[in-house]
């Protein structure tokens, strides 16, 4: 593994190499784009445009998580 | 170390997501049909008064997926998929929460962190502007809606976020139990204040426009042009065992995130130990 660890005592700086913070920010960049198909597509905004199937398919879902539907 | 997080994130999310579909599918799916059918039924009456009226009809478009498709297939992917992506926002956060945890051990860190997440991604926004089952939403309000609640997740994680940072700094004047109830007190009060500035549901400007002045976007009794009742308004106790069953659905999720999590710190920390030893070495 390309990341050294420093323990918890230890310098926090010195355990950011390279990887982490790709990781770090790919991660969370996909579970923000997983969220938006899921909760938000299709409702106020769309990247497909004029199309539903996403909304419809996870319809039920995106009313019981909380998001706003139509 | 942060790769052996994320995918423990995304498994134990996966997993939560699973077991709360578990848990919808039997007691929420039934309350959505029947907003369904409510709906159903509330168009045709409208449509009849329409009709009566003479007013234009509207086109109510073809189904692209049958209620088994969503109900099935459709709701568990929605919930696997969102639990796996809030199990990996979570490891993200535990990460580089680890790093500054200072005294707090890795597995009370996990706990902590979930309920927190649980408590500004869903608990506090749902304060102001609860989930609703189908039939409750009028189509115009969509943006502004979508905007307020994703408004709302982002706030009170700002919230939090400065909560926990004022808490830490108080800490080091005052002992440990006072800095986290004034934290704790500052963040409700900020809450308070943001909830009562932004607006009710009901109180957007095209509701008000349409339908007159009410807190929410709950449809109302239907009555004809002589004030007759001719469809009832949406039944309260679908409405408040949808929204109960919503908020469980979640603590679901954020349970088997924050146990999984603090179950498995231990061996993290024995990861760490072994991933150290070479590096000593």
């Amino acid at each position: 593994m390309a990341t050294s660890y420093a323990p918890r005592t230890g310098l926090g700086a010195l355990s950011v190499s390279i990887p982490t913070p790709v990781w770090l920010i790919g991660t969370t960049l996909l579970a923000l784009l997983a969220i938006y198909f899921i909760g938000i597509d299709q409702g106020a905004v769309s990247v497909f445009g004029s199309d539903m199937h996403v909304h419809e398919f996870v319809h039920d879902g995106r009313h019981f998580l909380g998001f706003p539907c139509h | 170390m942060e790769k052996r997080i994320i995918g423990r994130g995304v498994l134990l999310g996966a997993l939560g997501g699973l077991l709360a579909f578990v848990f919808s599918r039997i007691l929420a799916e039934p309350i959505i049909d029947r907003a369904i059918d409510y709906e159903t039924g509330r168009d045709d009456a409208q449509m009849a008064l329409d009709r009566a009226a003479g007013k234009p009809m509207m086109d109510m478009g073809t189904e692209l997926f049958t209620r088994g498709q969503q109900a099935n297939a459709g709701f568990s992917f929605a919930l696997i998929v969102f639990g796996a992506a809030m199990g990996a926002l979570f490891a993200v956060v535990y990460y580089l929460a680890l790093r500054r945890s200072g005294k707090i051990t890795p597995r009370s860190l996990a706990l902590l962190v979930s309920g927190g997440m649980f408590l500004t991604l869903y608990v506090v926004p749902s304060l102001k502007y609860p989930a609703n089952p189908p039939a409750i939403g009028h189509h115009e309000t969509t943006k502004p809606r979508t905007a307020l609640y994703l408004g709302m997740i982002v706030i009170s994680v700002v919230a939090l976020v400065a909560a926990v940072w004022l808490g830490r700094k108080l800490a080091a004047r005052l002992d440990n139990w006072t800095a986290v109830i004034v934290a704790a007190a500052s963040f409700t009060v900020v809450m308070a204040v943001v909830m009562l500035v932004l607006p009710s549901l009901g109180q957007l400007s095209a509701n008000r426009r349409e339908y007159g002045d009410f807190a929410t976007e709950t449809p109302q009794p239907l009555q004809d042009p002589s004030g007759v009742i001719v469809y009832p308004g949406f039944p309260a106790d679908d409405l408040y065992h949808f929204r109960l069953y919503s908020f469980a659905a979640q603590a679901i999720l954020w349970l088997v995130i924050g146990v999984g999590f603090a179950w498995l710190a231990p061996r993290l920390r024995a990861d760490r130990a072994s991933e150290a030893a070479p590096v000593a070495a």
